[in-house]
């Protein structure tokens, strides 16, 4: 019992010189300096257990899935569908074919706003998000609105860049028919209270889907806690491939569903009459998939698994408070969102210094941040700014590197001012 | 030795960065255009006046990069006084210019105020930021174009 003890307290000690080894990129020289990573929220960087895996994928393994009786095939399709289990455990779903594969986040919000929508909204209808949504969480609800005569209404935010929750509970009425909500803004870092806005939606019967790309990589996620309709994420902000993503959703609305896309895989049969749908998760995965990404991604959440979600959370809590400290400092420099609850990520401004020259400069010292509106127009437009640079800490960076962020950042201010 | 950055932040550009000329808005111009630049939100709109082929009057507005903003502010006291012509050949300069190799020689005395822009060769991803008012230019002394937006993602 003690031995046990000590073993789970070993692989919870966090060690992050230990885990950097880990990613081969962060030990290359961008422009002749060590590269500092900033812009997590953008990519993360892969751990080279998932490098291998992939590679490992497609020099031992490469096969189709659900169709051969040979050995590759069935191998293949075994660690194929062993990923779909870690990834309902990560979540704690309730079901396994709750977990459907998707290309991303984008692809998952789309699938459930072309295929939920279209079945279930009518004209008059209204559909709720909020004003701090990335481009891939308002295009493909306005897309629908424009087919099915829906309406969207928009949850305003204060200058702090978090949602007004009195505003909220205003707009939530009989007609509104869906509530789409990121649960971390990817271009101010604010938390939003996800739980209080399903709890009350549901109070109404109204579904709410969880745009989880910023939020899955950096805080726990139980579903069923949660007890969200819909919860859609990114494998590549999760330490996992491009190209894979994951929707999650309540059984009882993917039944009722209709399939997204047509072709093979999702099919039981097929003749020129009639066309007989697969069964969960088969009917939205369609053609075939990402294979090597969805083992990587499957290897990914197995690695955070290890290091532990909360032990991460608590780490780039640290970061991010150590870099808000350094950064308020700074009279030039202005903060984007300001919210009680962030994740670590840091949208600024600086005075008479344009993001894109910030990103220039702070490149040359070998610090990749991003520049620009993020995706998120809407939030530009909302603090009157036309862009933001960001930084977006994960738990391999360090206290060091946001010292040599400062330090350039302090450069920036001495050119431009 | 002056490193790549020093090259691109001269003190010319950071010059006209601070105390752009020819910002604001002409209100009796009858050439406009509006250009866009996605990839960072720069936004410039371009007023002309041009009679008999000549551009009287120039002025600038809008929000951009120390880049895009000097790049506006040199190019507008170039053209101004100058032919359509005479400005059609700056703008053809400037493109040769920026699109050069970075490892290029360049005959500099024939660029005269252009020449402070050599240094965003060694910037693939800041070409568009020093283009966008020449593109926007392009576009307002062409016919029968006067508010069409000119983006560089197009």
């Amino acid at each position: 019992m003690e031995n046990l003890f000590i073993d789970i307290t070993e692989k919870k000690i966090f060690d992050v010189e230990k885990i950097r080894k880990d990613f081969p990129i962060l030990s290359r020289l961008v422009h002749g300096k060590k590269l500092v990573y900033f812009d997590n929220a953008a990519t993360t960087q892969k751990p080279k257990q998932v490098i291998e895996t992939i590679q490992n994928y497609y020099s031992n393994l490469n096969s189709n899935i659900h169709r051969g009786v040979h050995y590759l095939s069935e191998a293949a399709t075994k660690e194929y569908e062993c990923a779909r289990k870690i990834i309902q455990n990560f979540i704690n779903a309730k079901h396994l074919e709750e977990i459907i594969y998707t290309r991303g986040t984008t692809e998952s919000i789309n699938l459930v706003a072309s295929s939920y929508g279209y079945s279930n909204f009518k004209e008059g209808d209204e559909i709720l998000i909020s004003a701090m949504e990335h481009h891939s969480n308002i295009v493909p609800w306005q897309i629908i609105c424009q087919r099915t005569g829906a309406k969207l209404k928009v949850i305003p935010m204060n200058d702090n860049g978090e949602i007004i929750i009195e505003e909220f509970d205003k707009l939530l009425n009989e007609k509104t028919k869906f509530v789409s909500i990121v649960h971390v803004s990817n271009s101010l870092g604010t938390i939003n209270p996800i739980k209080y806005i399903i709890d009350k939606a549901h109070r109404l019967d109204i579904p709410v889907l969880v745009d989880a790309a910023q939020s899955i990589q950096h805080l726990k996620i139980d579903v069923q806690d949660l007890d969200c309709d819909f919860l859609a994420f990114s494998g590549h902000k999760i330490y996992g491939p491009t190209g894979i993503g994951i929707l999650y959703g309540k059984k009882k609305h993917l039944i009722e569903m209709p399939p997204y896309q047509g072709g093979g895989d999702m099919i039981m049969s097929v003749s020129f009459e009639k066309t007989i749908y697969n069964e969960l998760p088969y009917k939205f995965e369609a053609g075939t998939p990402n294979i090597a990404g969805v083992i990587g991604l499957g290897v990914a959440i197995r690695y955070v698994n290890n290091i532990g979600i909360e032990v991460i959370e608590k780490y780039e809590k640290e970061l991010l408070d150590y870099g808000s400290s350094l950064l308020s400092d700074m009279p030039e420099l202005k903060i984007i969102g300001n919210a009680a609850n962030k994740a670590s990520v840091i949208s600024f401004i600086i005075d008479n210094a344009h993001p894109h020259d910030v990103g220039t400069i702070l490149d040359r010292e070998g610090i990749a941040i991003r520049t620009g509106h993020h995706c998120t127009e809407p939030v530009m437009r909302r603090f009157n700014i036309p862009a933001t640079s960001r930084a977006s800490f994960s738990f391999y960076n360090t206290f060091e590197e946001i010292d040599v962020l400062a330090k350039s950042l302090k450069k920036v201010i001495n050119l431009f001012n | 030795m002056i490193s790549e950055l020093d090259e691109l932040y001269k003190q010319v550009i950071l010059d006209h960065n601070k105390n752009p000329r020819n910002f604001g808005v002409l209100n009796n111009a009858n050439s406009h255009a509006k250009g866009h630049n996605p990839l960072c939100g720069d936004q410039l709109d371009l007023y002309l006046i041009i009679e008999d082929g000549i551009i009287k009057d120039v002025k600038f507005n809008g929000s951009g990069c120390a880049i895009s903003k000097a790049s506006a502010s040199i190019m507008t006291s170039l053209i101004k006084g100058k032919t359509i012509d005479e400005a059609k050949k700056l703008f053809d300069e400037f493109h040769n210019l920026v699109t050069s190799d970075p490892e290029a020689e360049i005959d500099t005395s024939e660029l005269g105020k252009l020449e402070v822009f050599c240094g965003v060769r060694e910037f693939p991803a800041r070409i568009k930021c020093a283009s966008l008012p020449w593109h926007t230019l392009a576009q307002a002394i062409n016919e029968n174009s006067q508010t069409e937006l000119v983006s560089t993602e197009n």
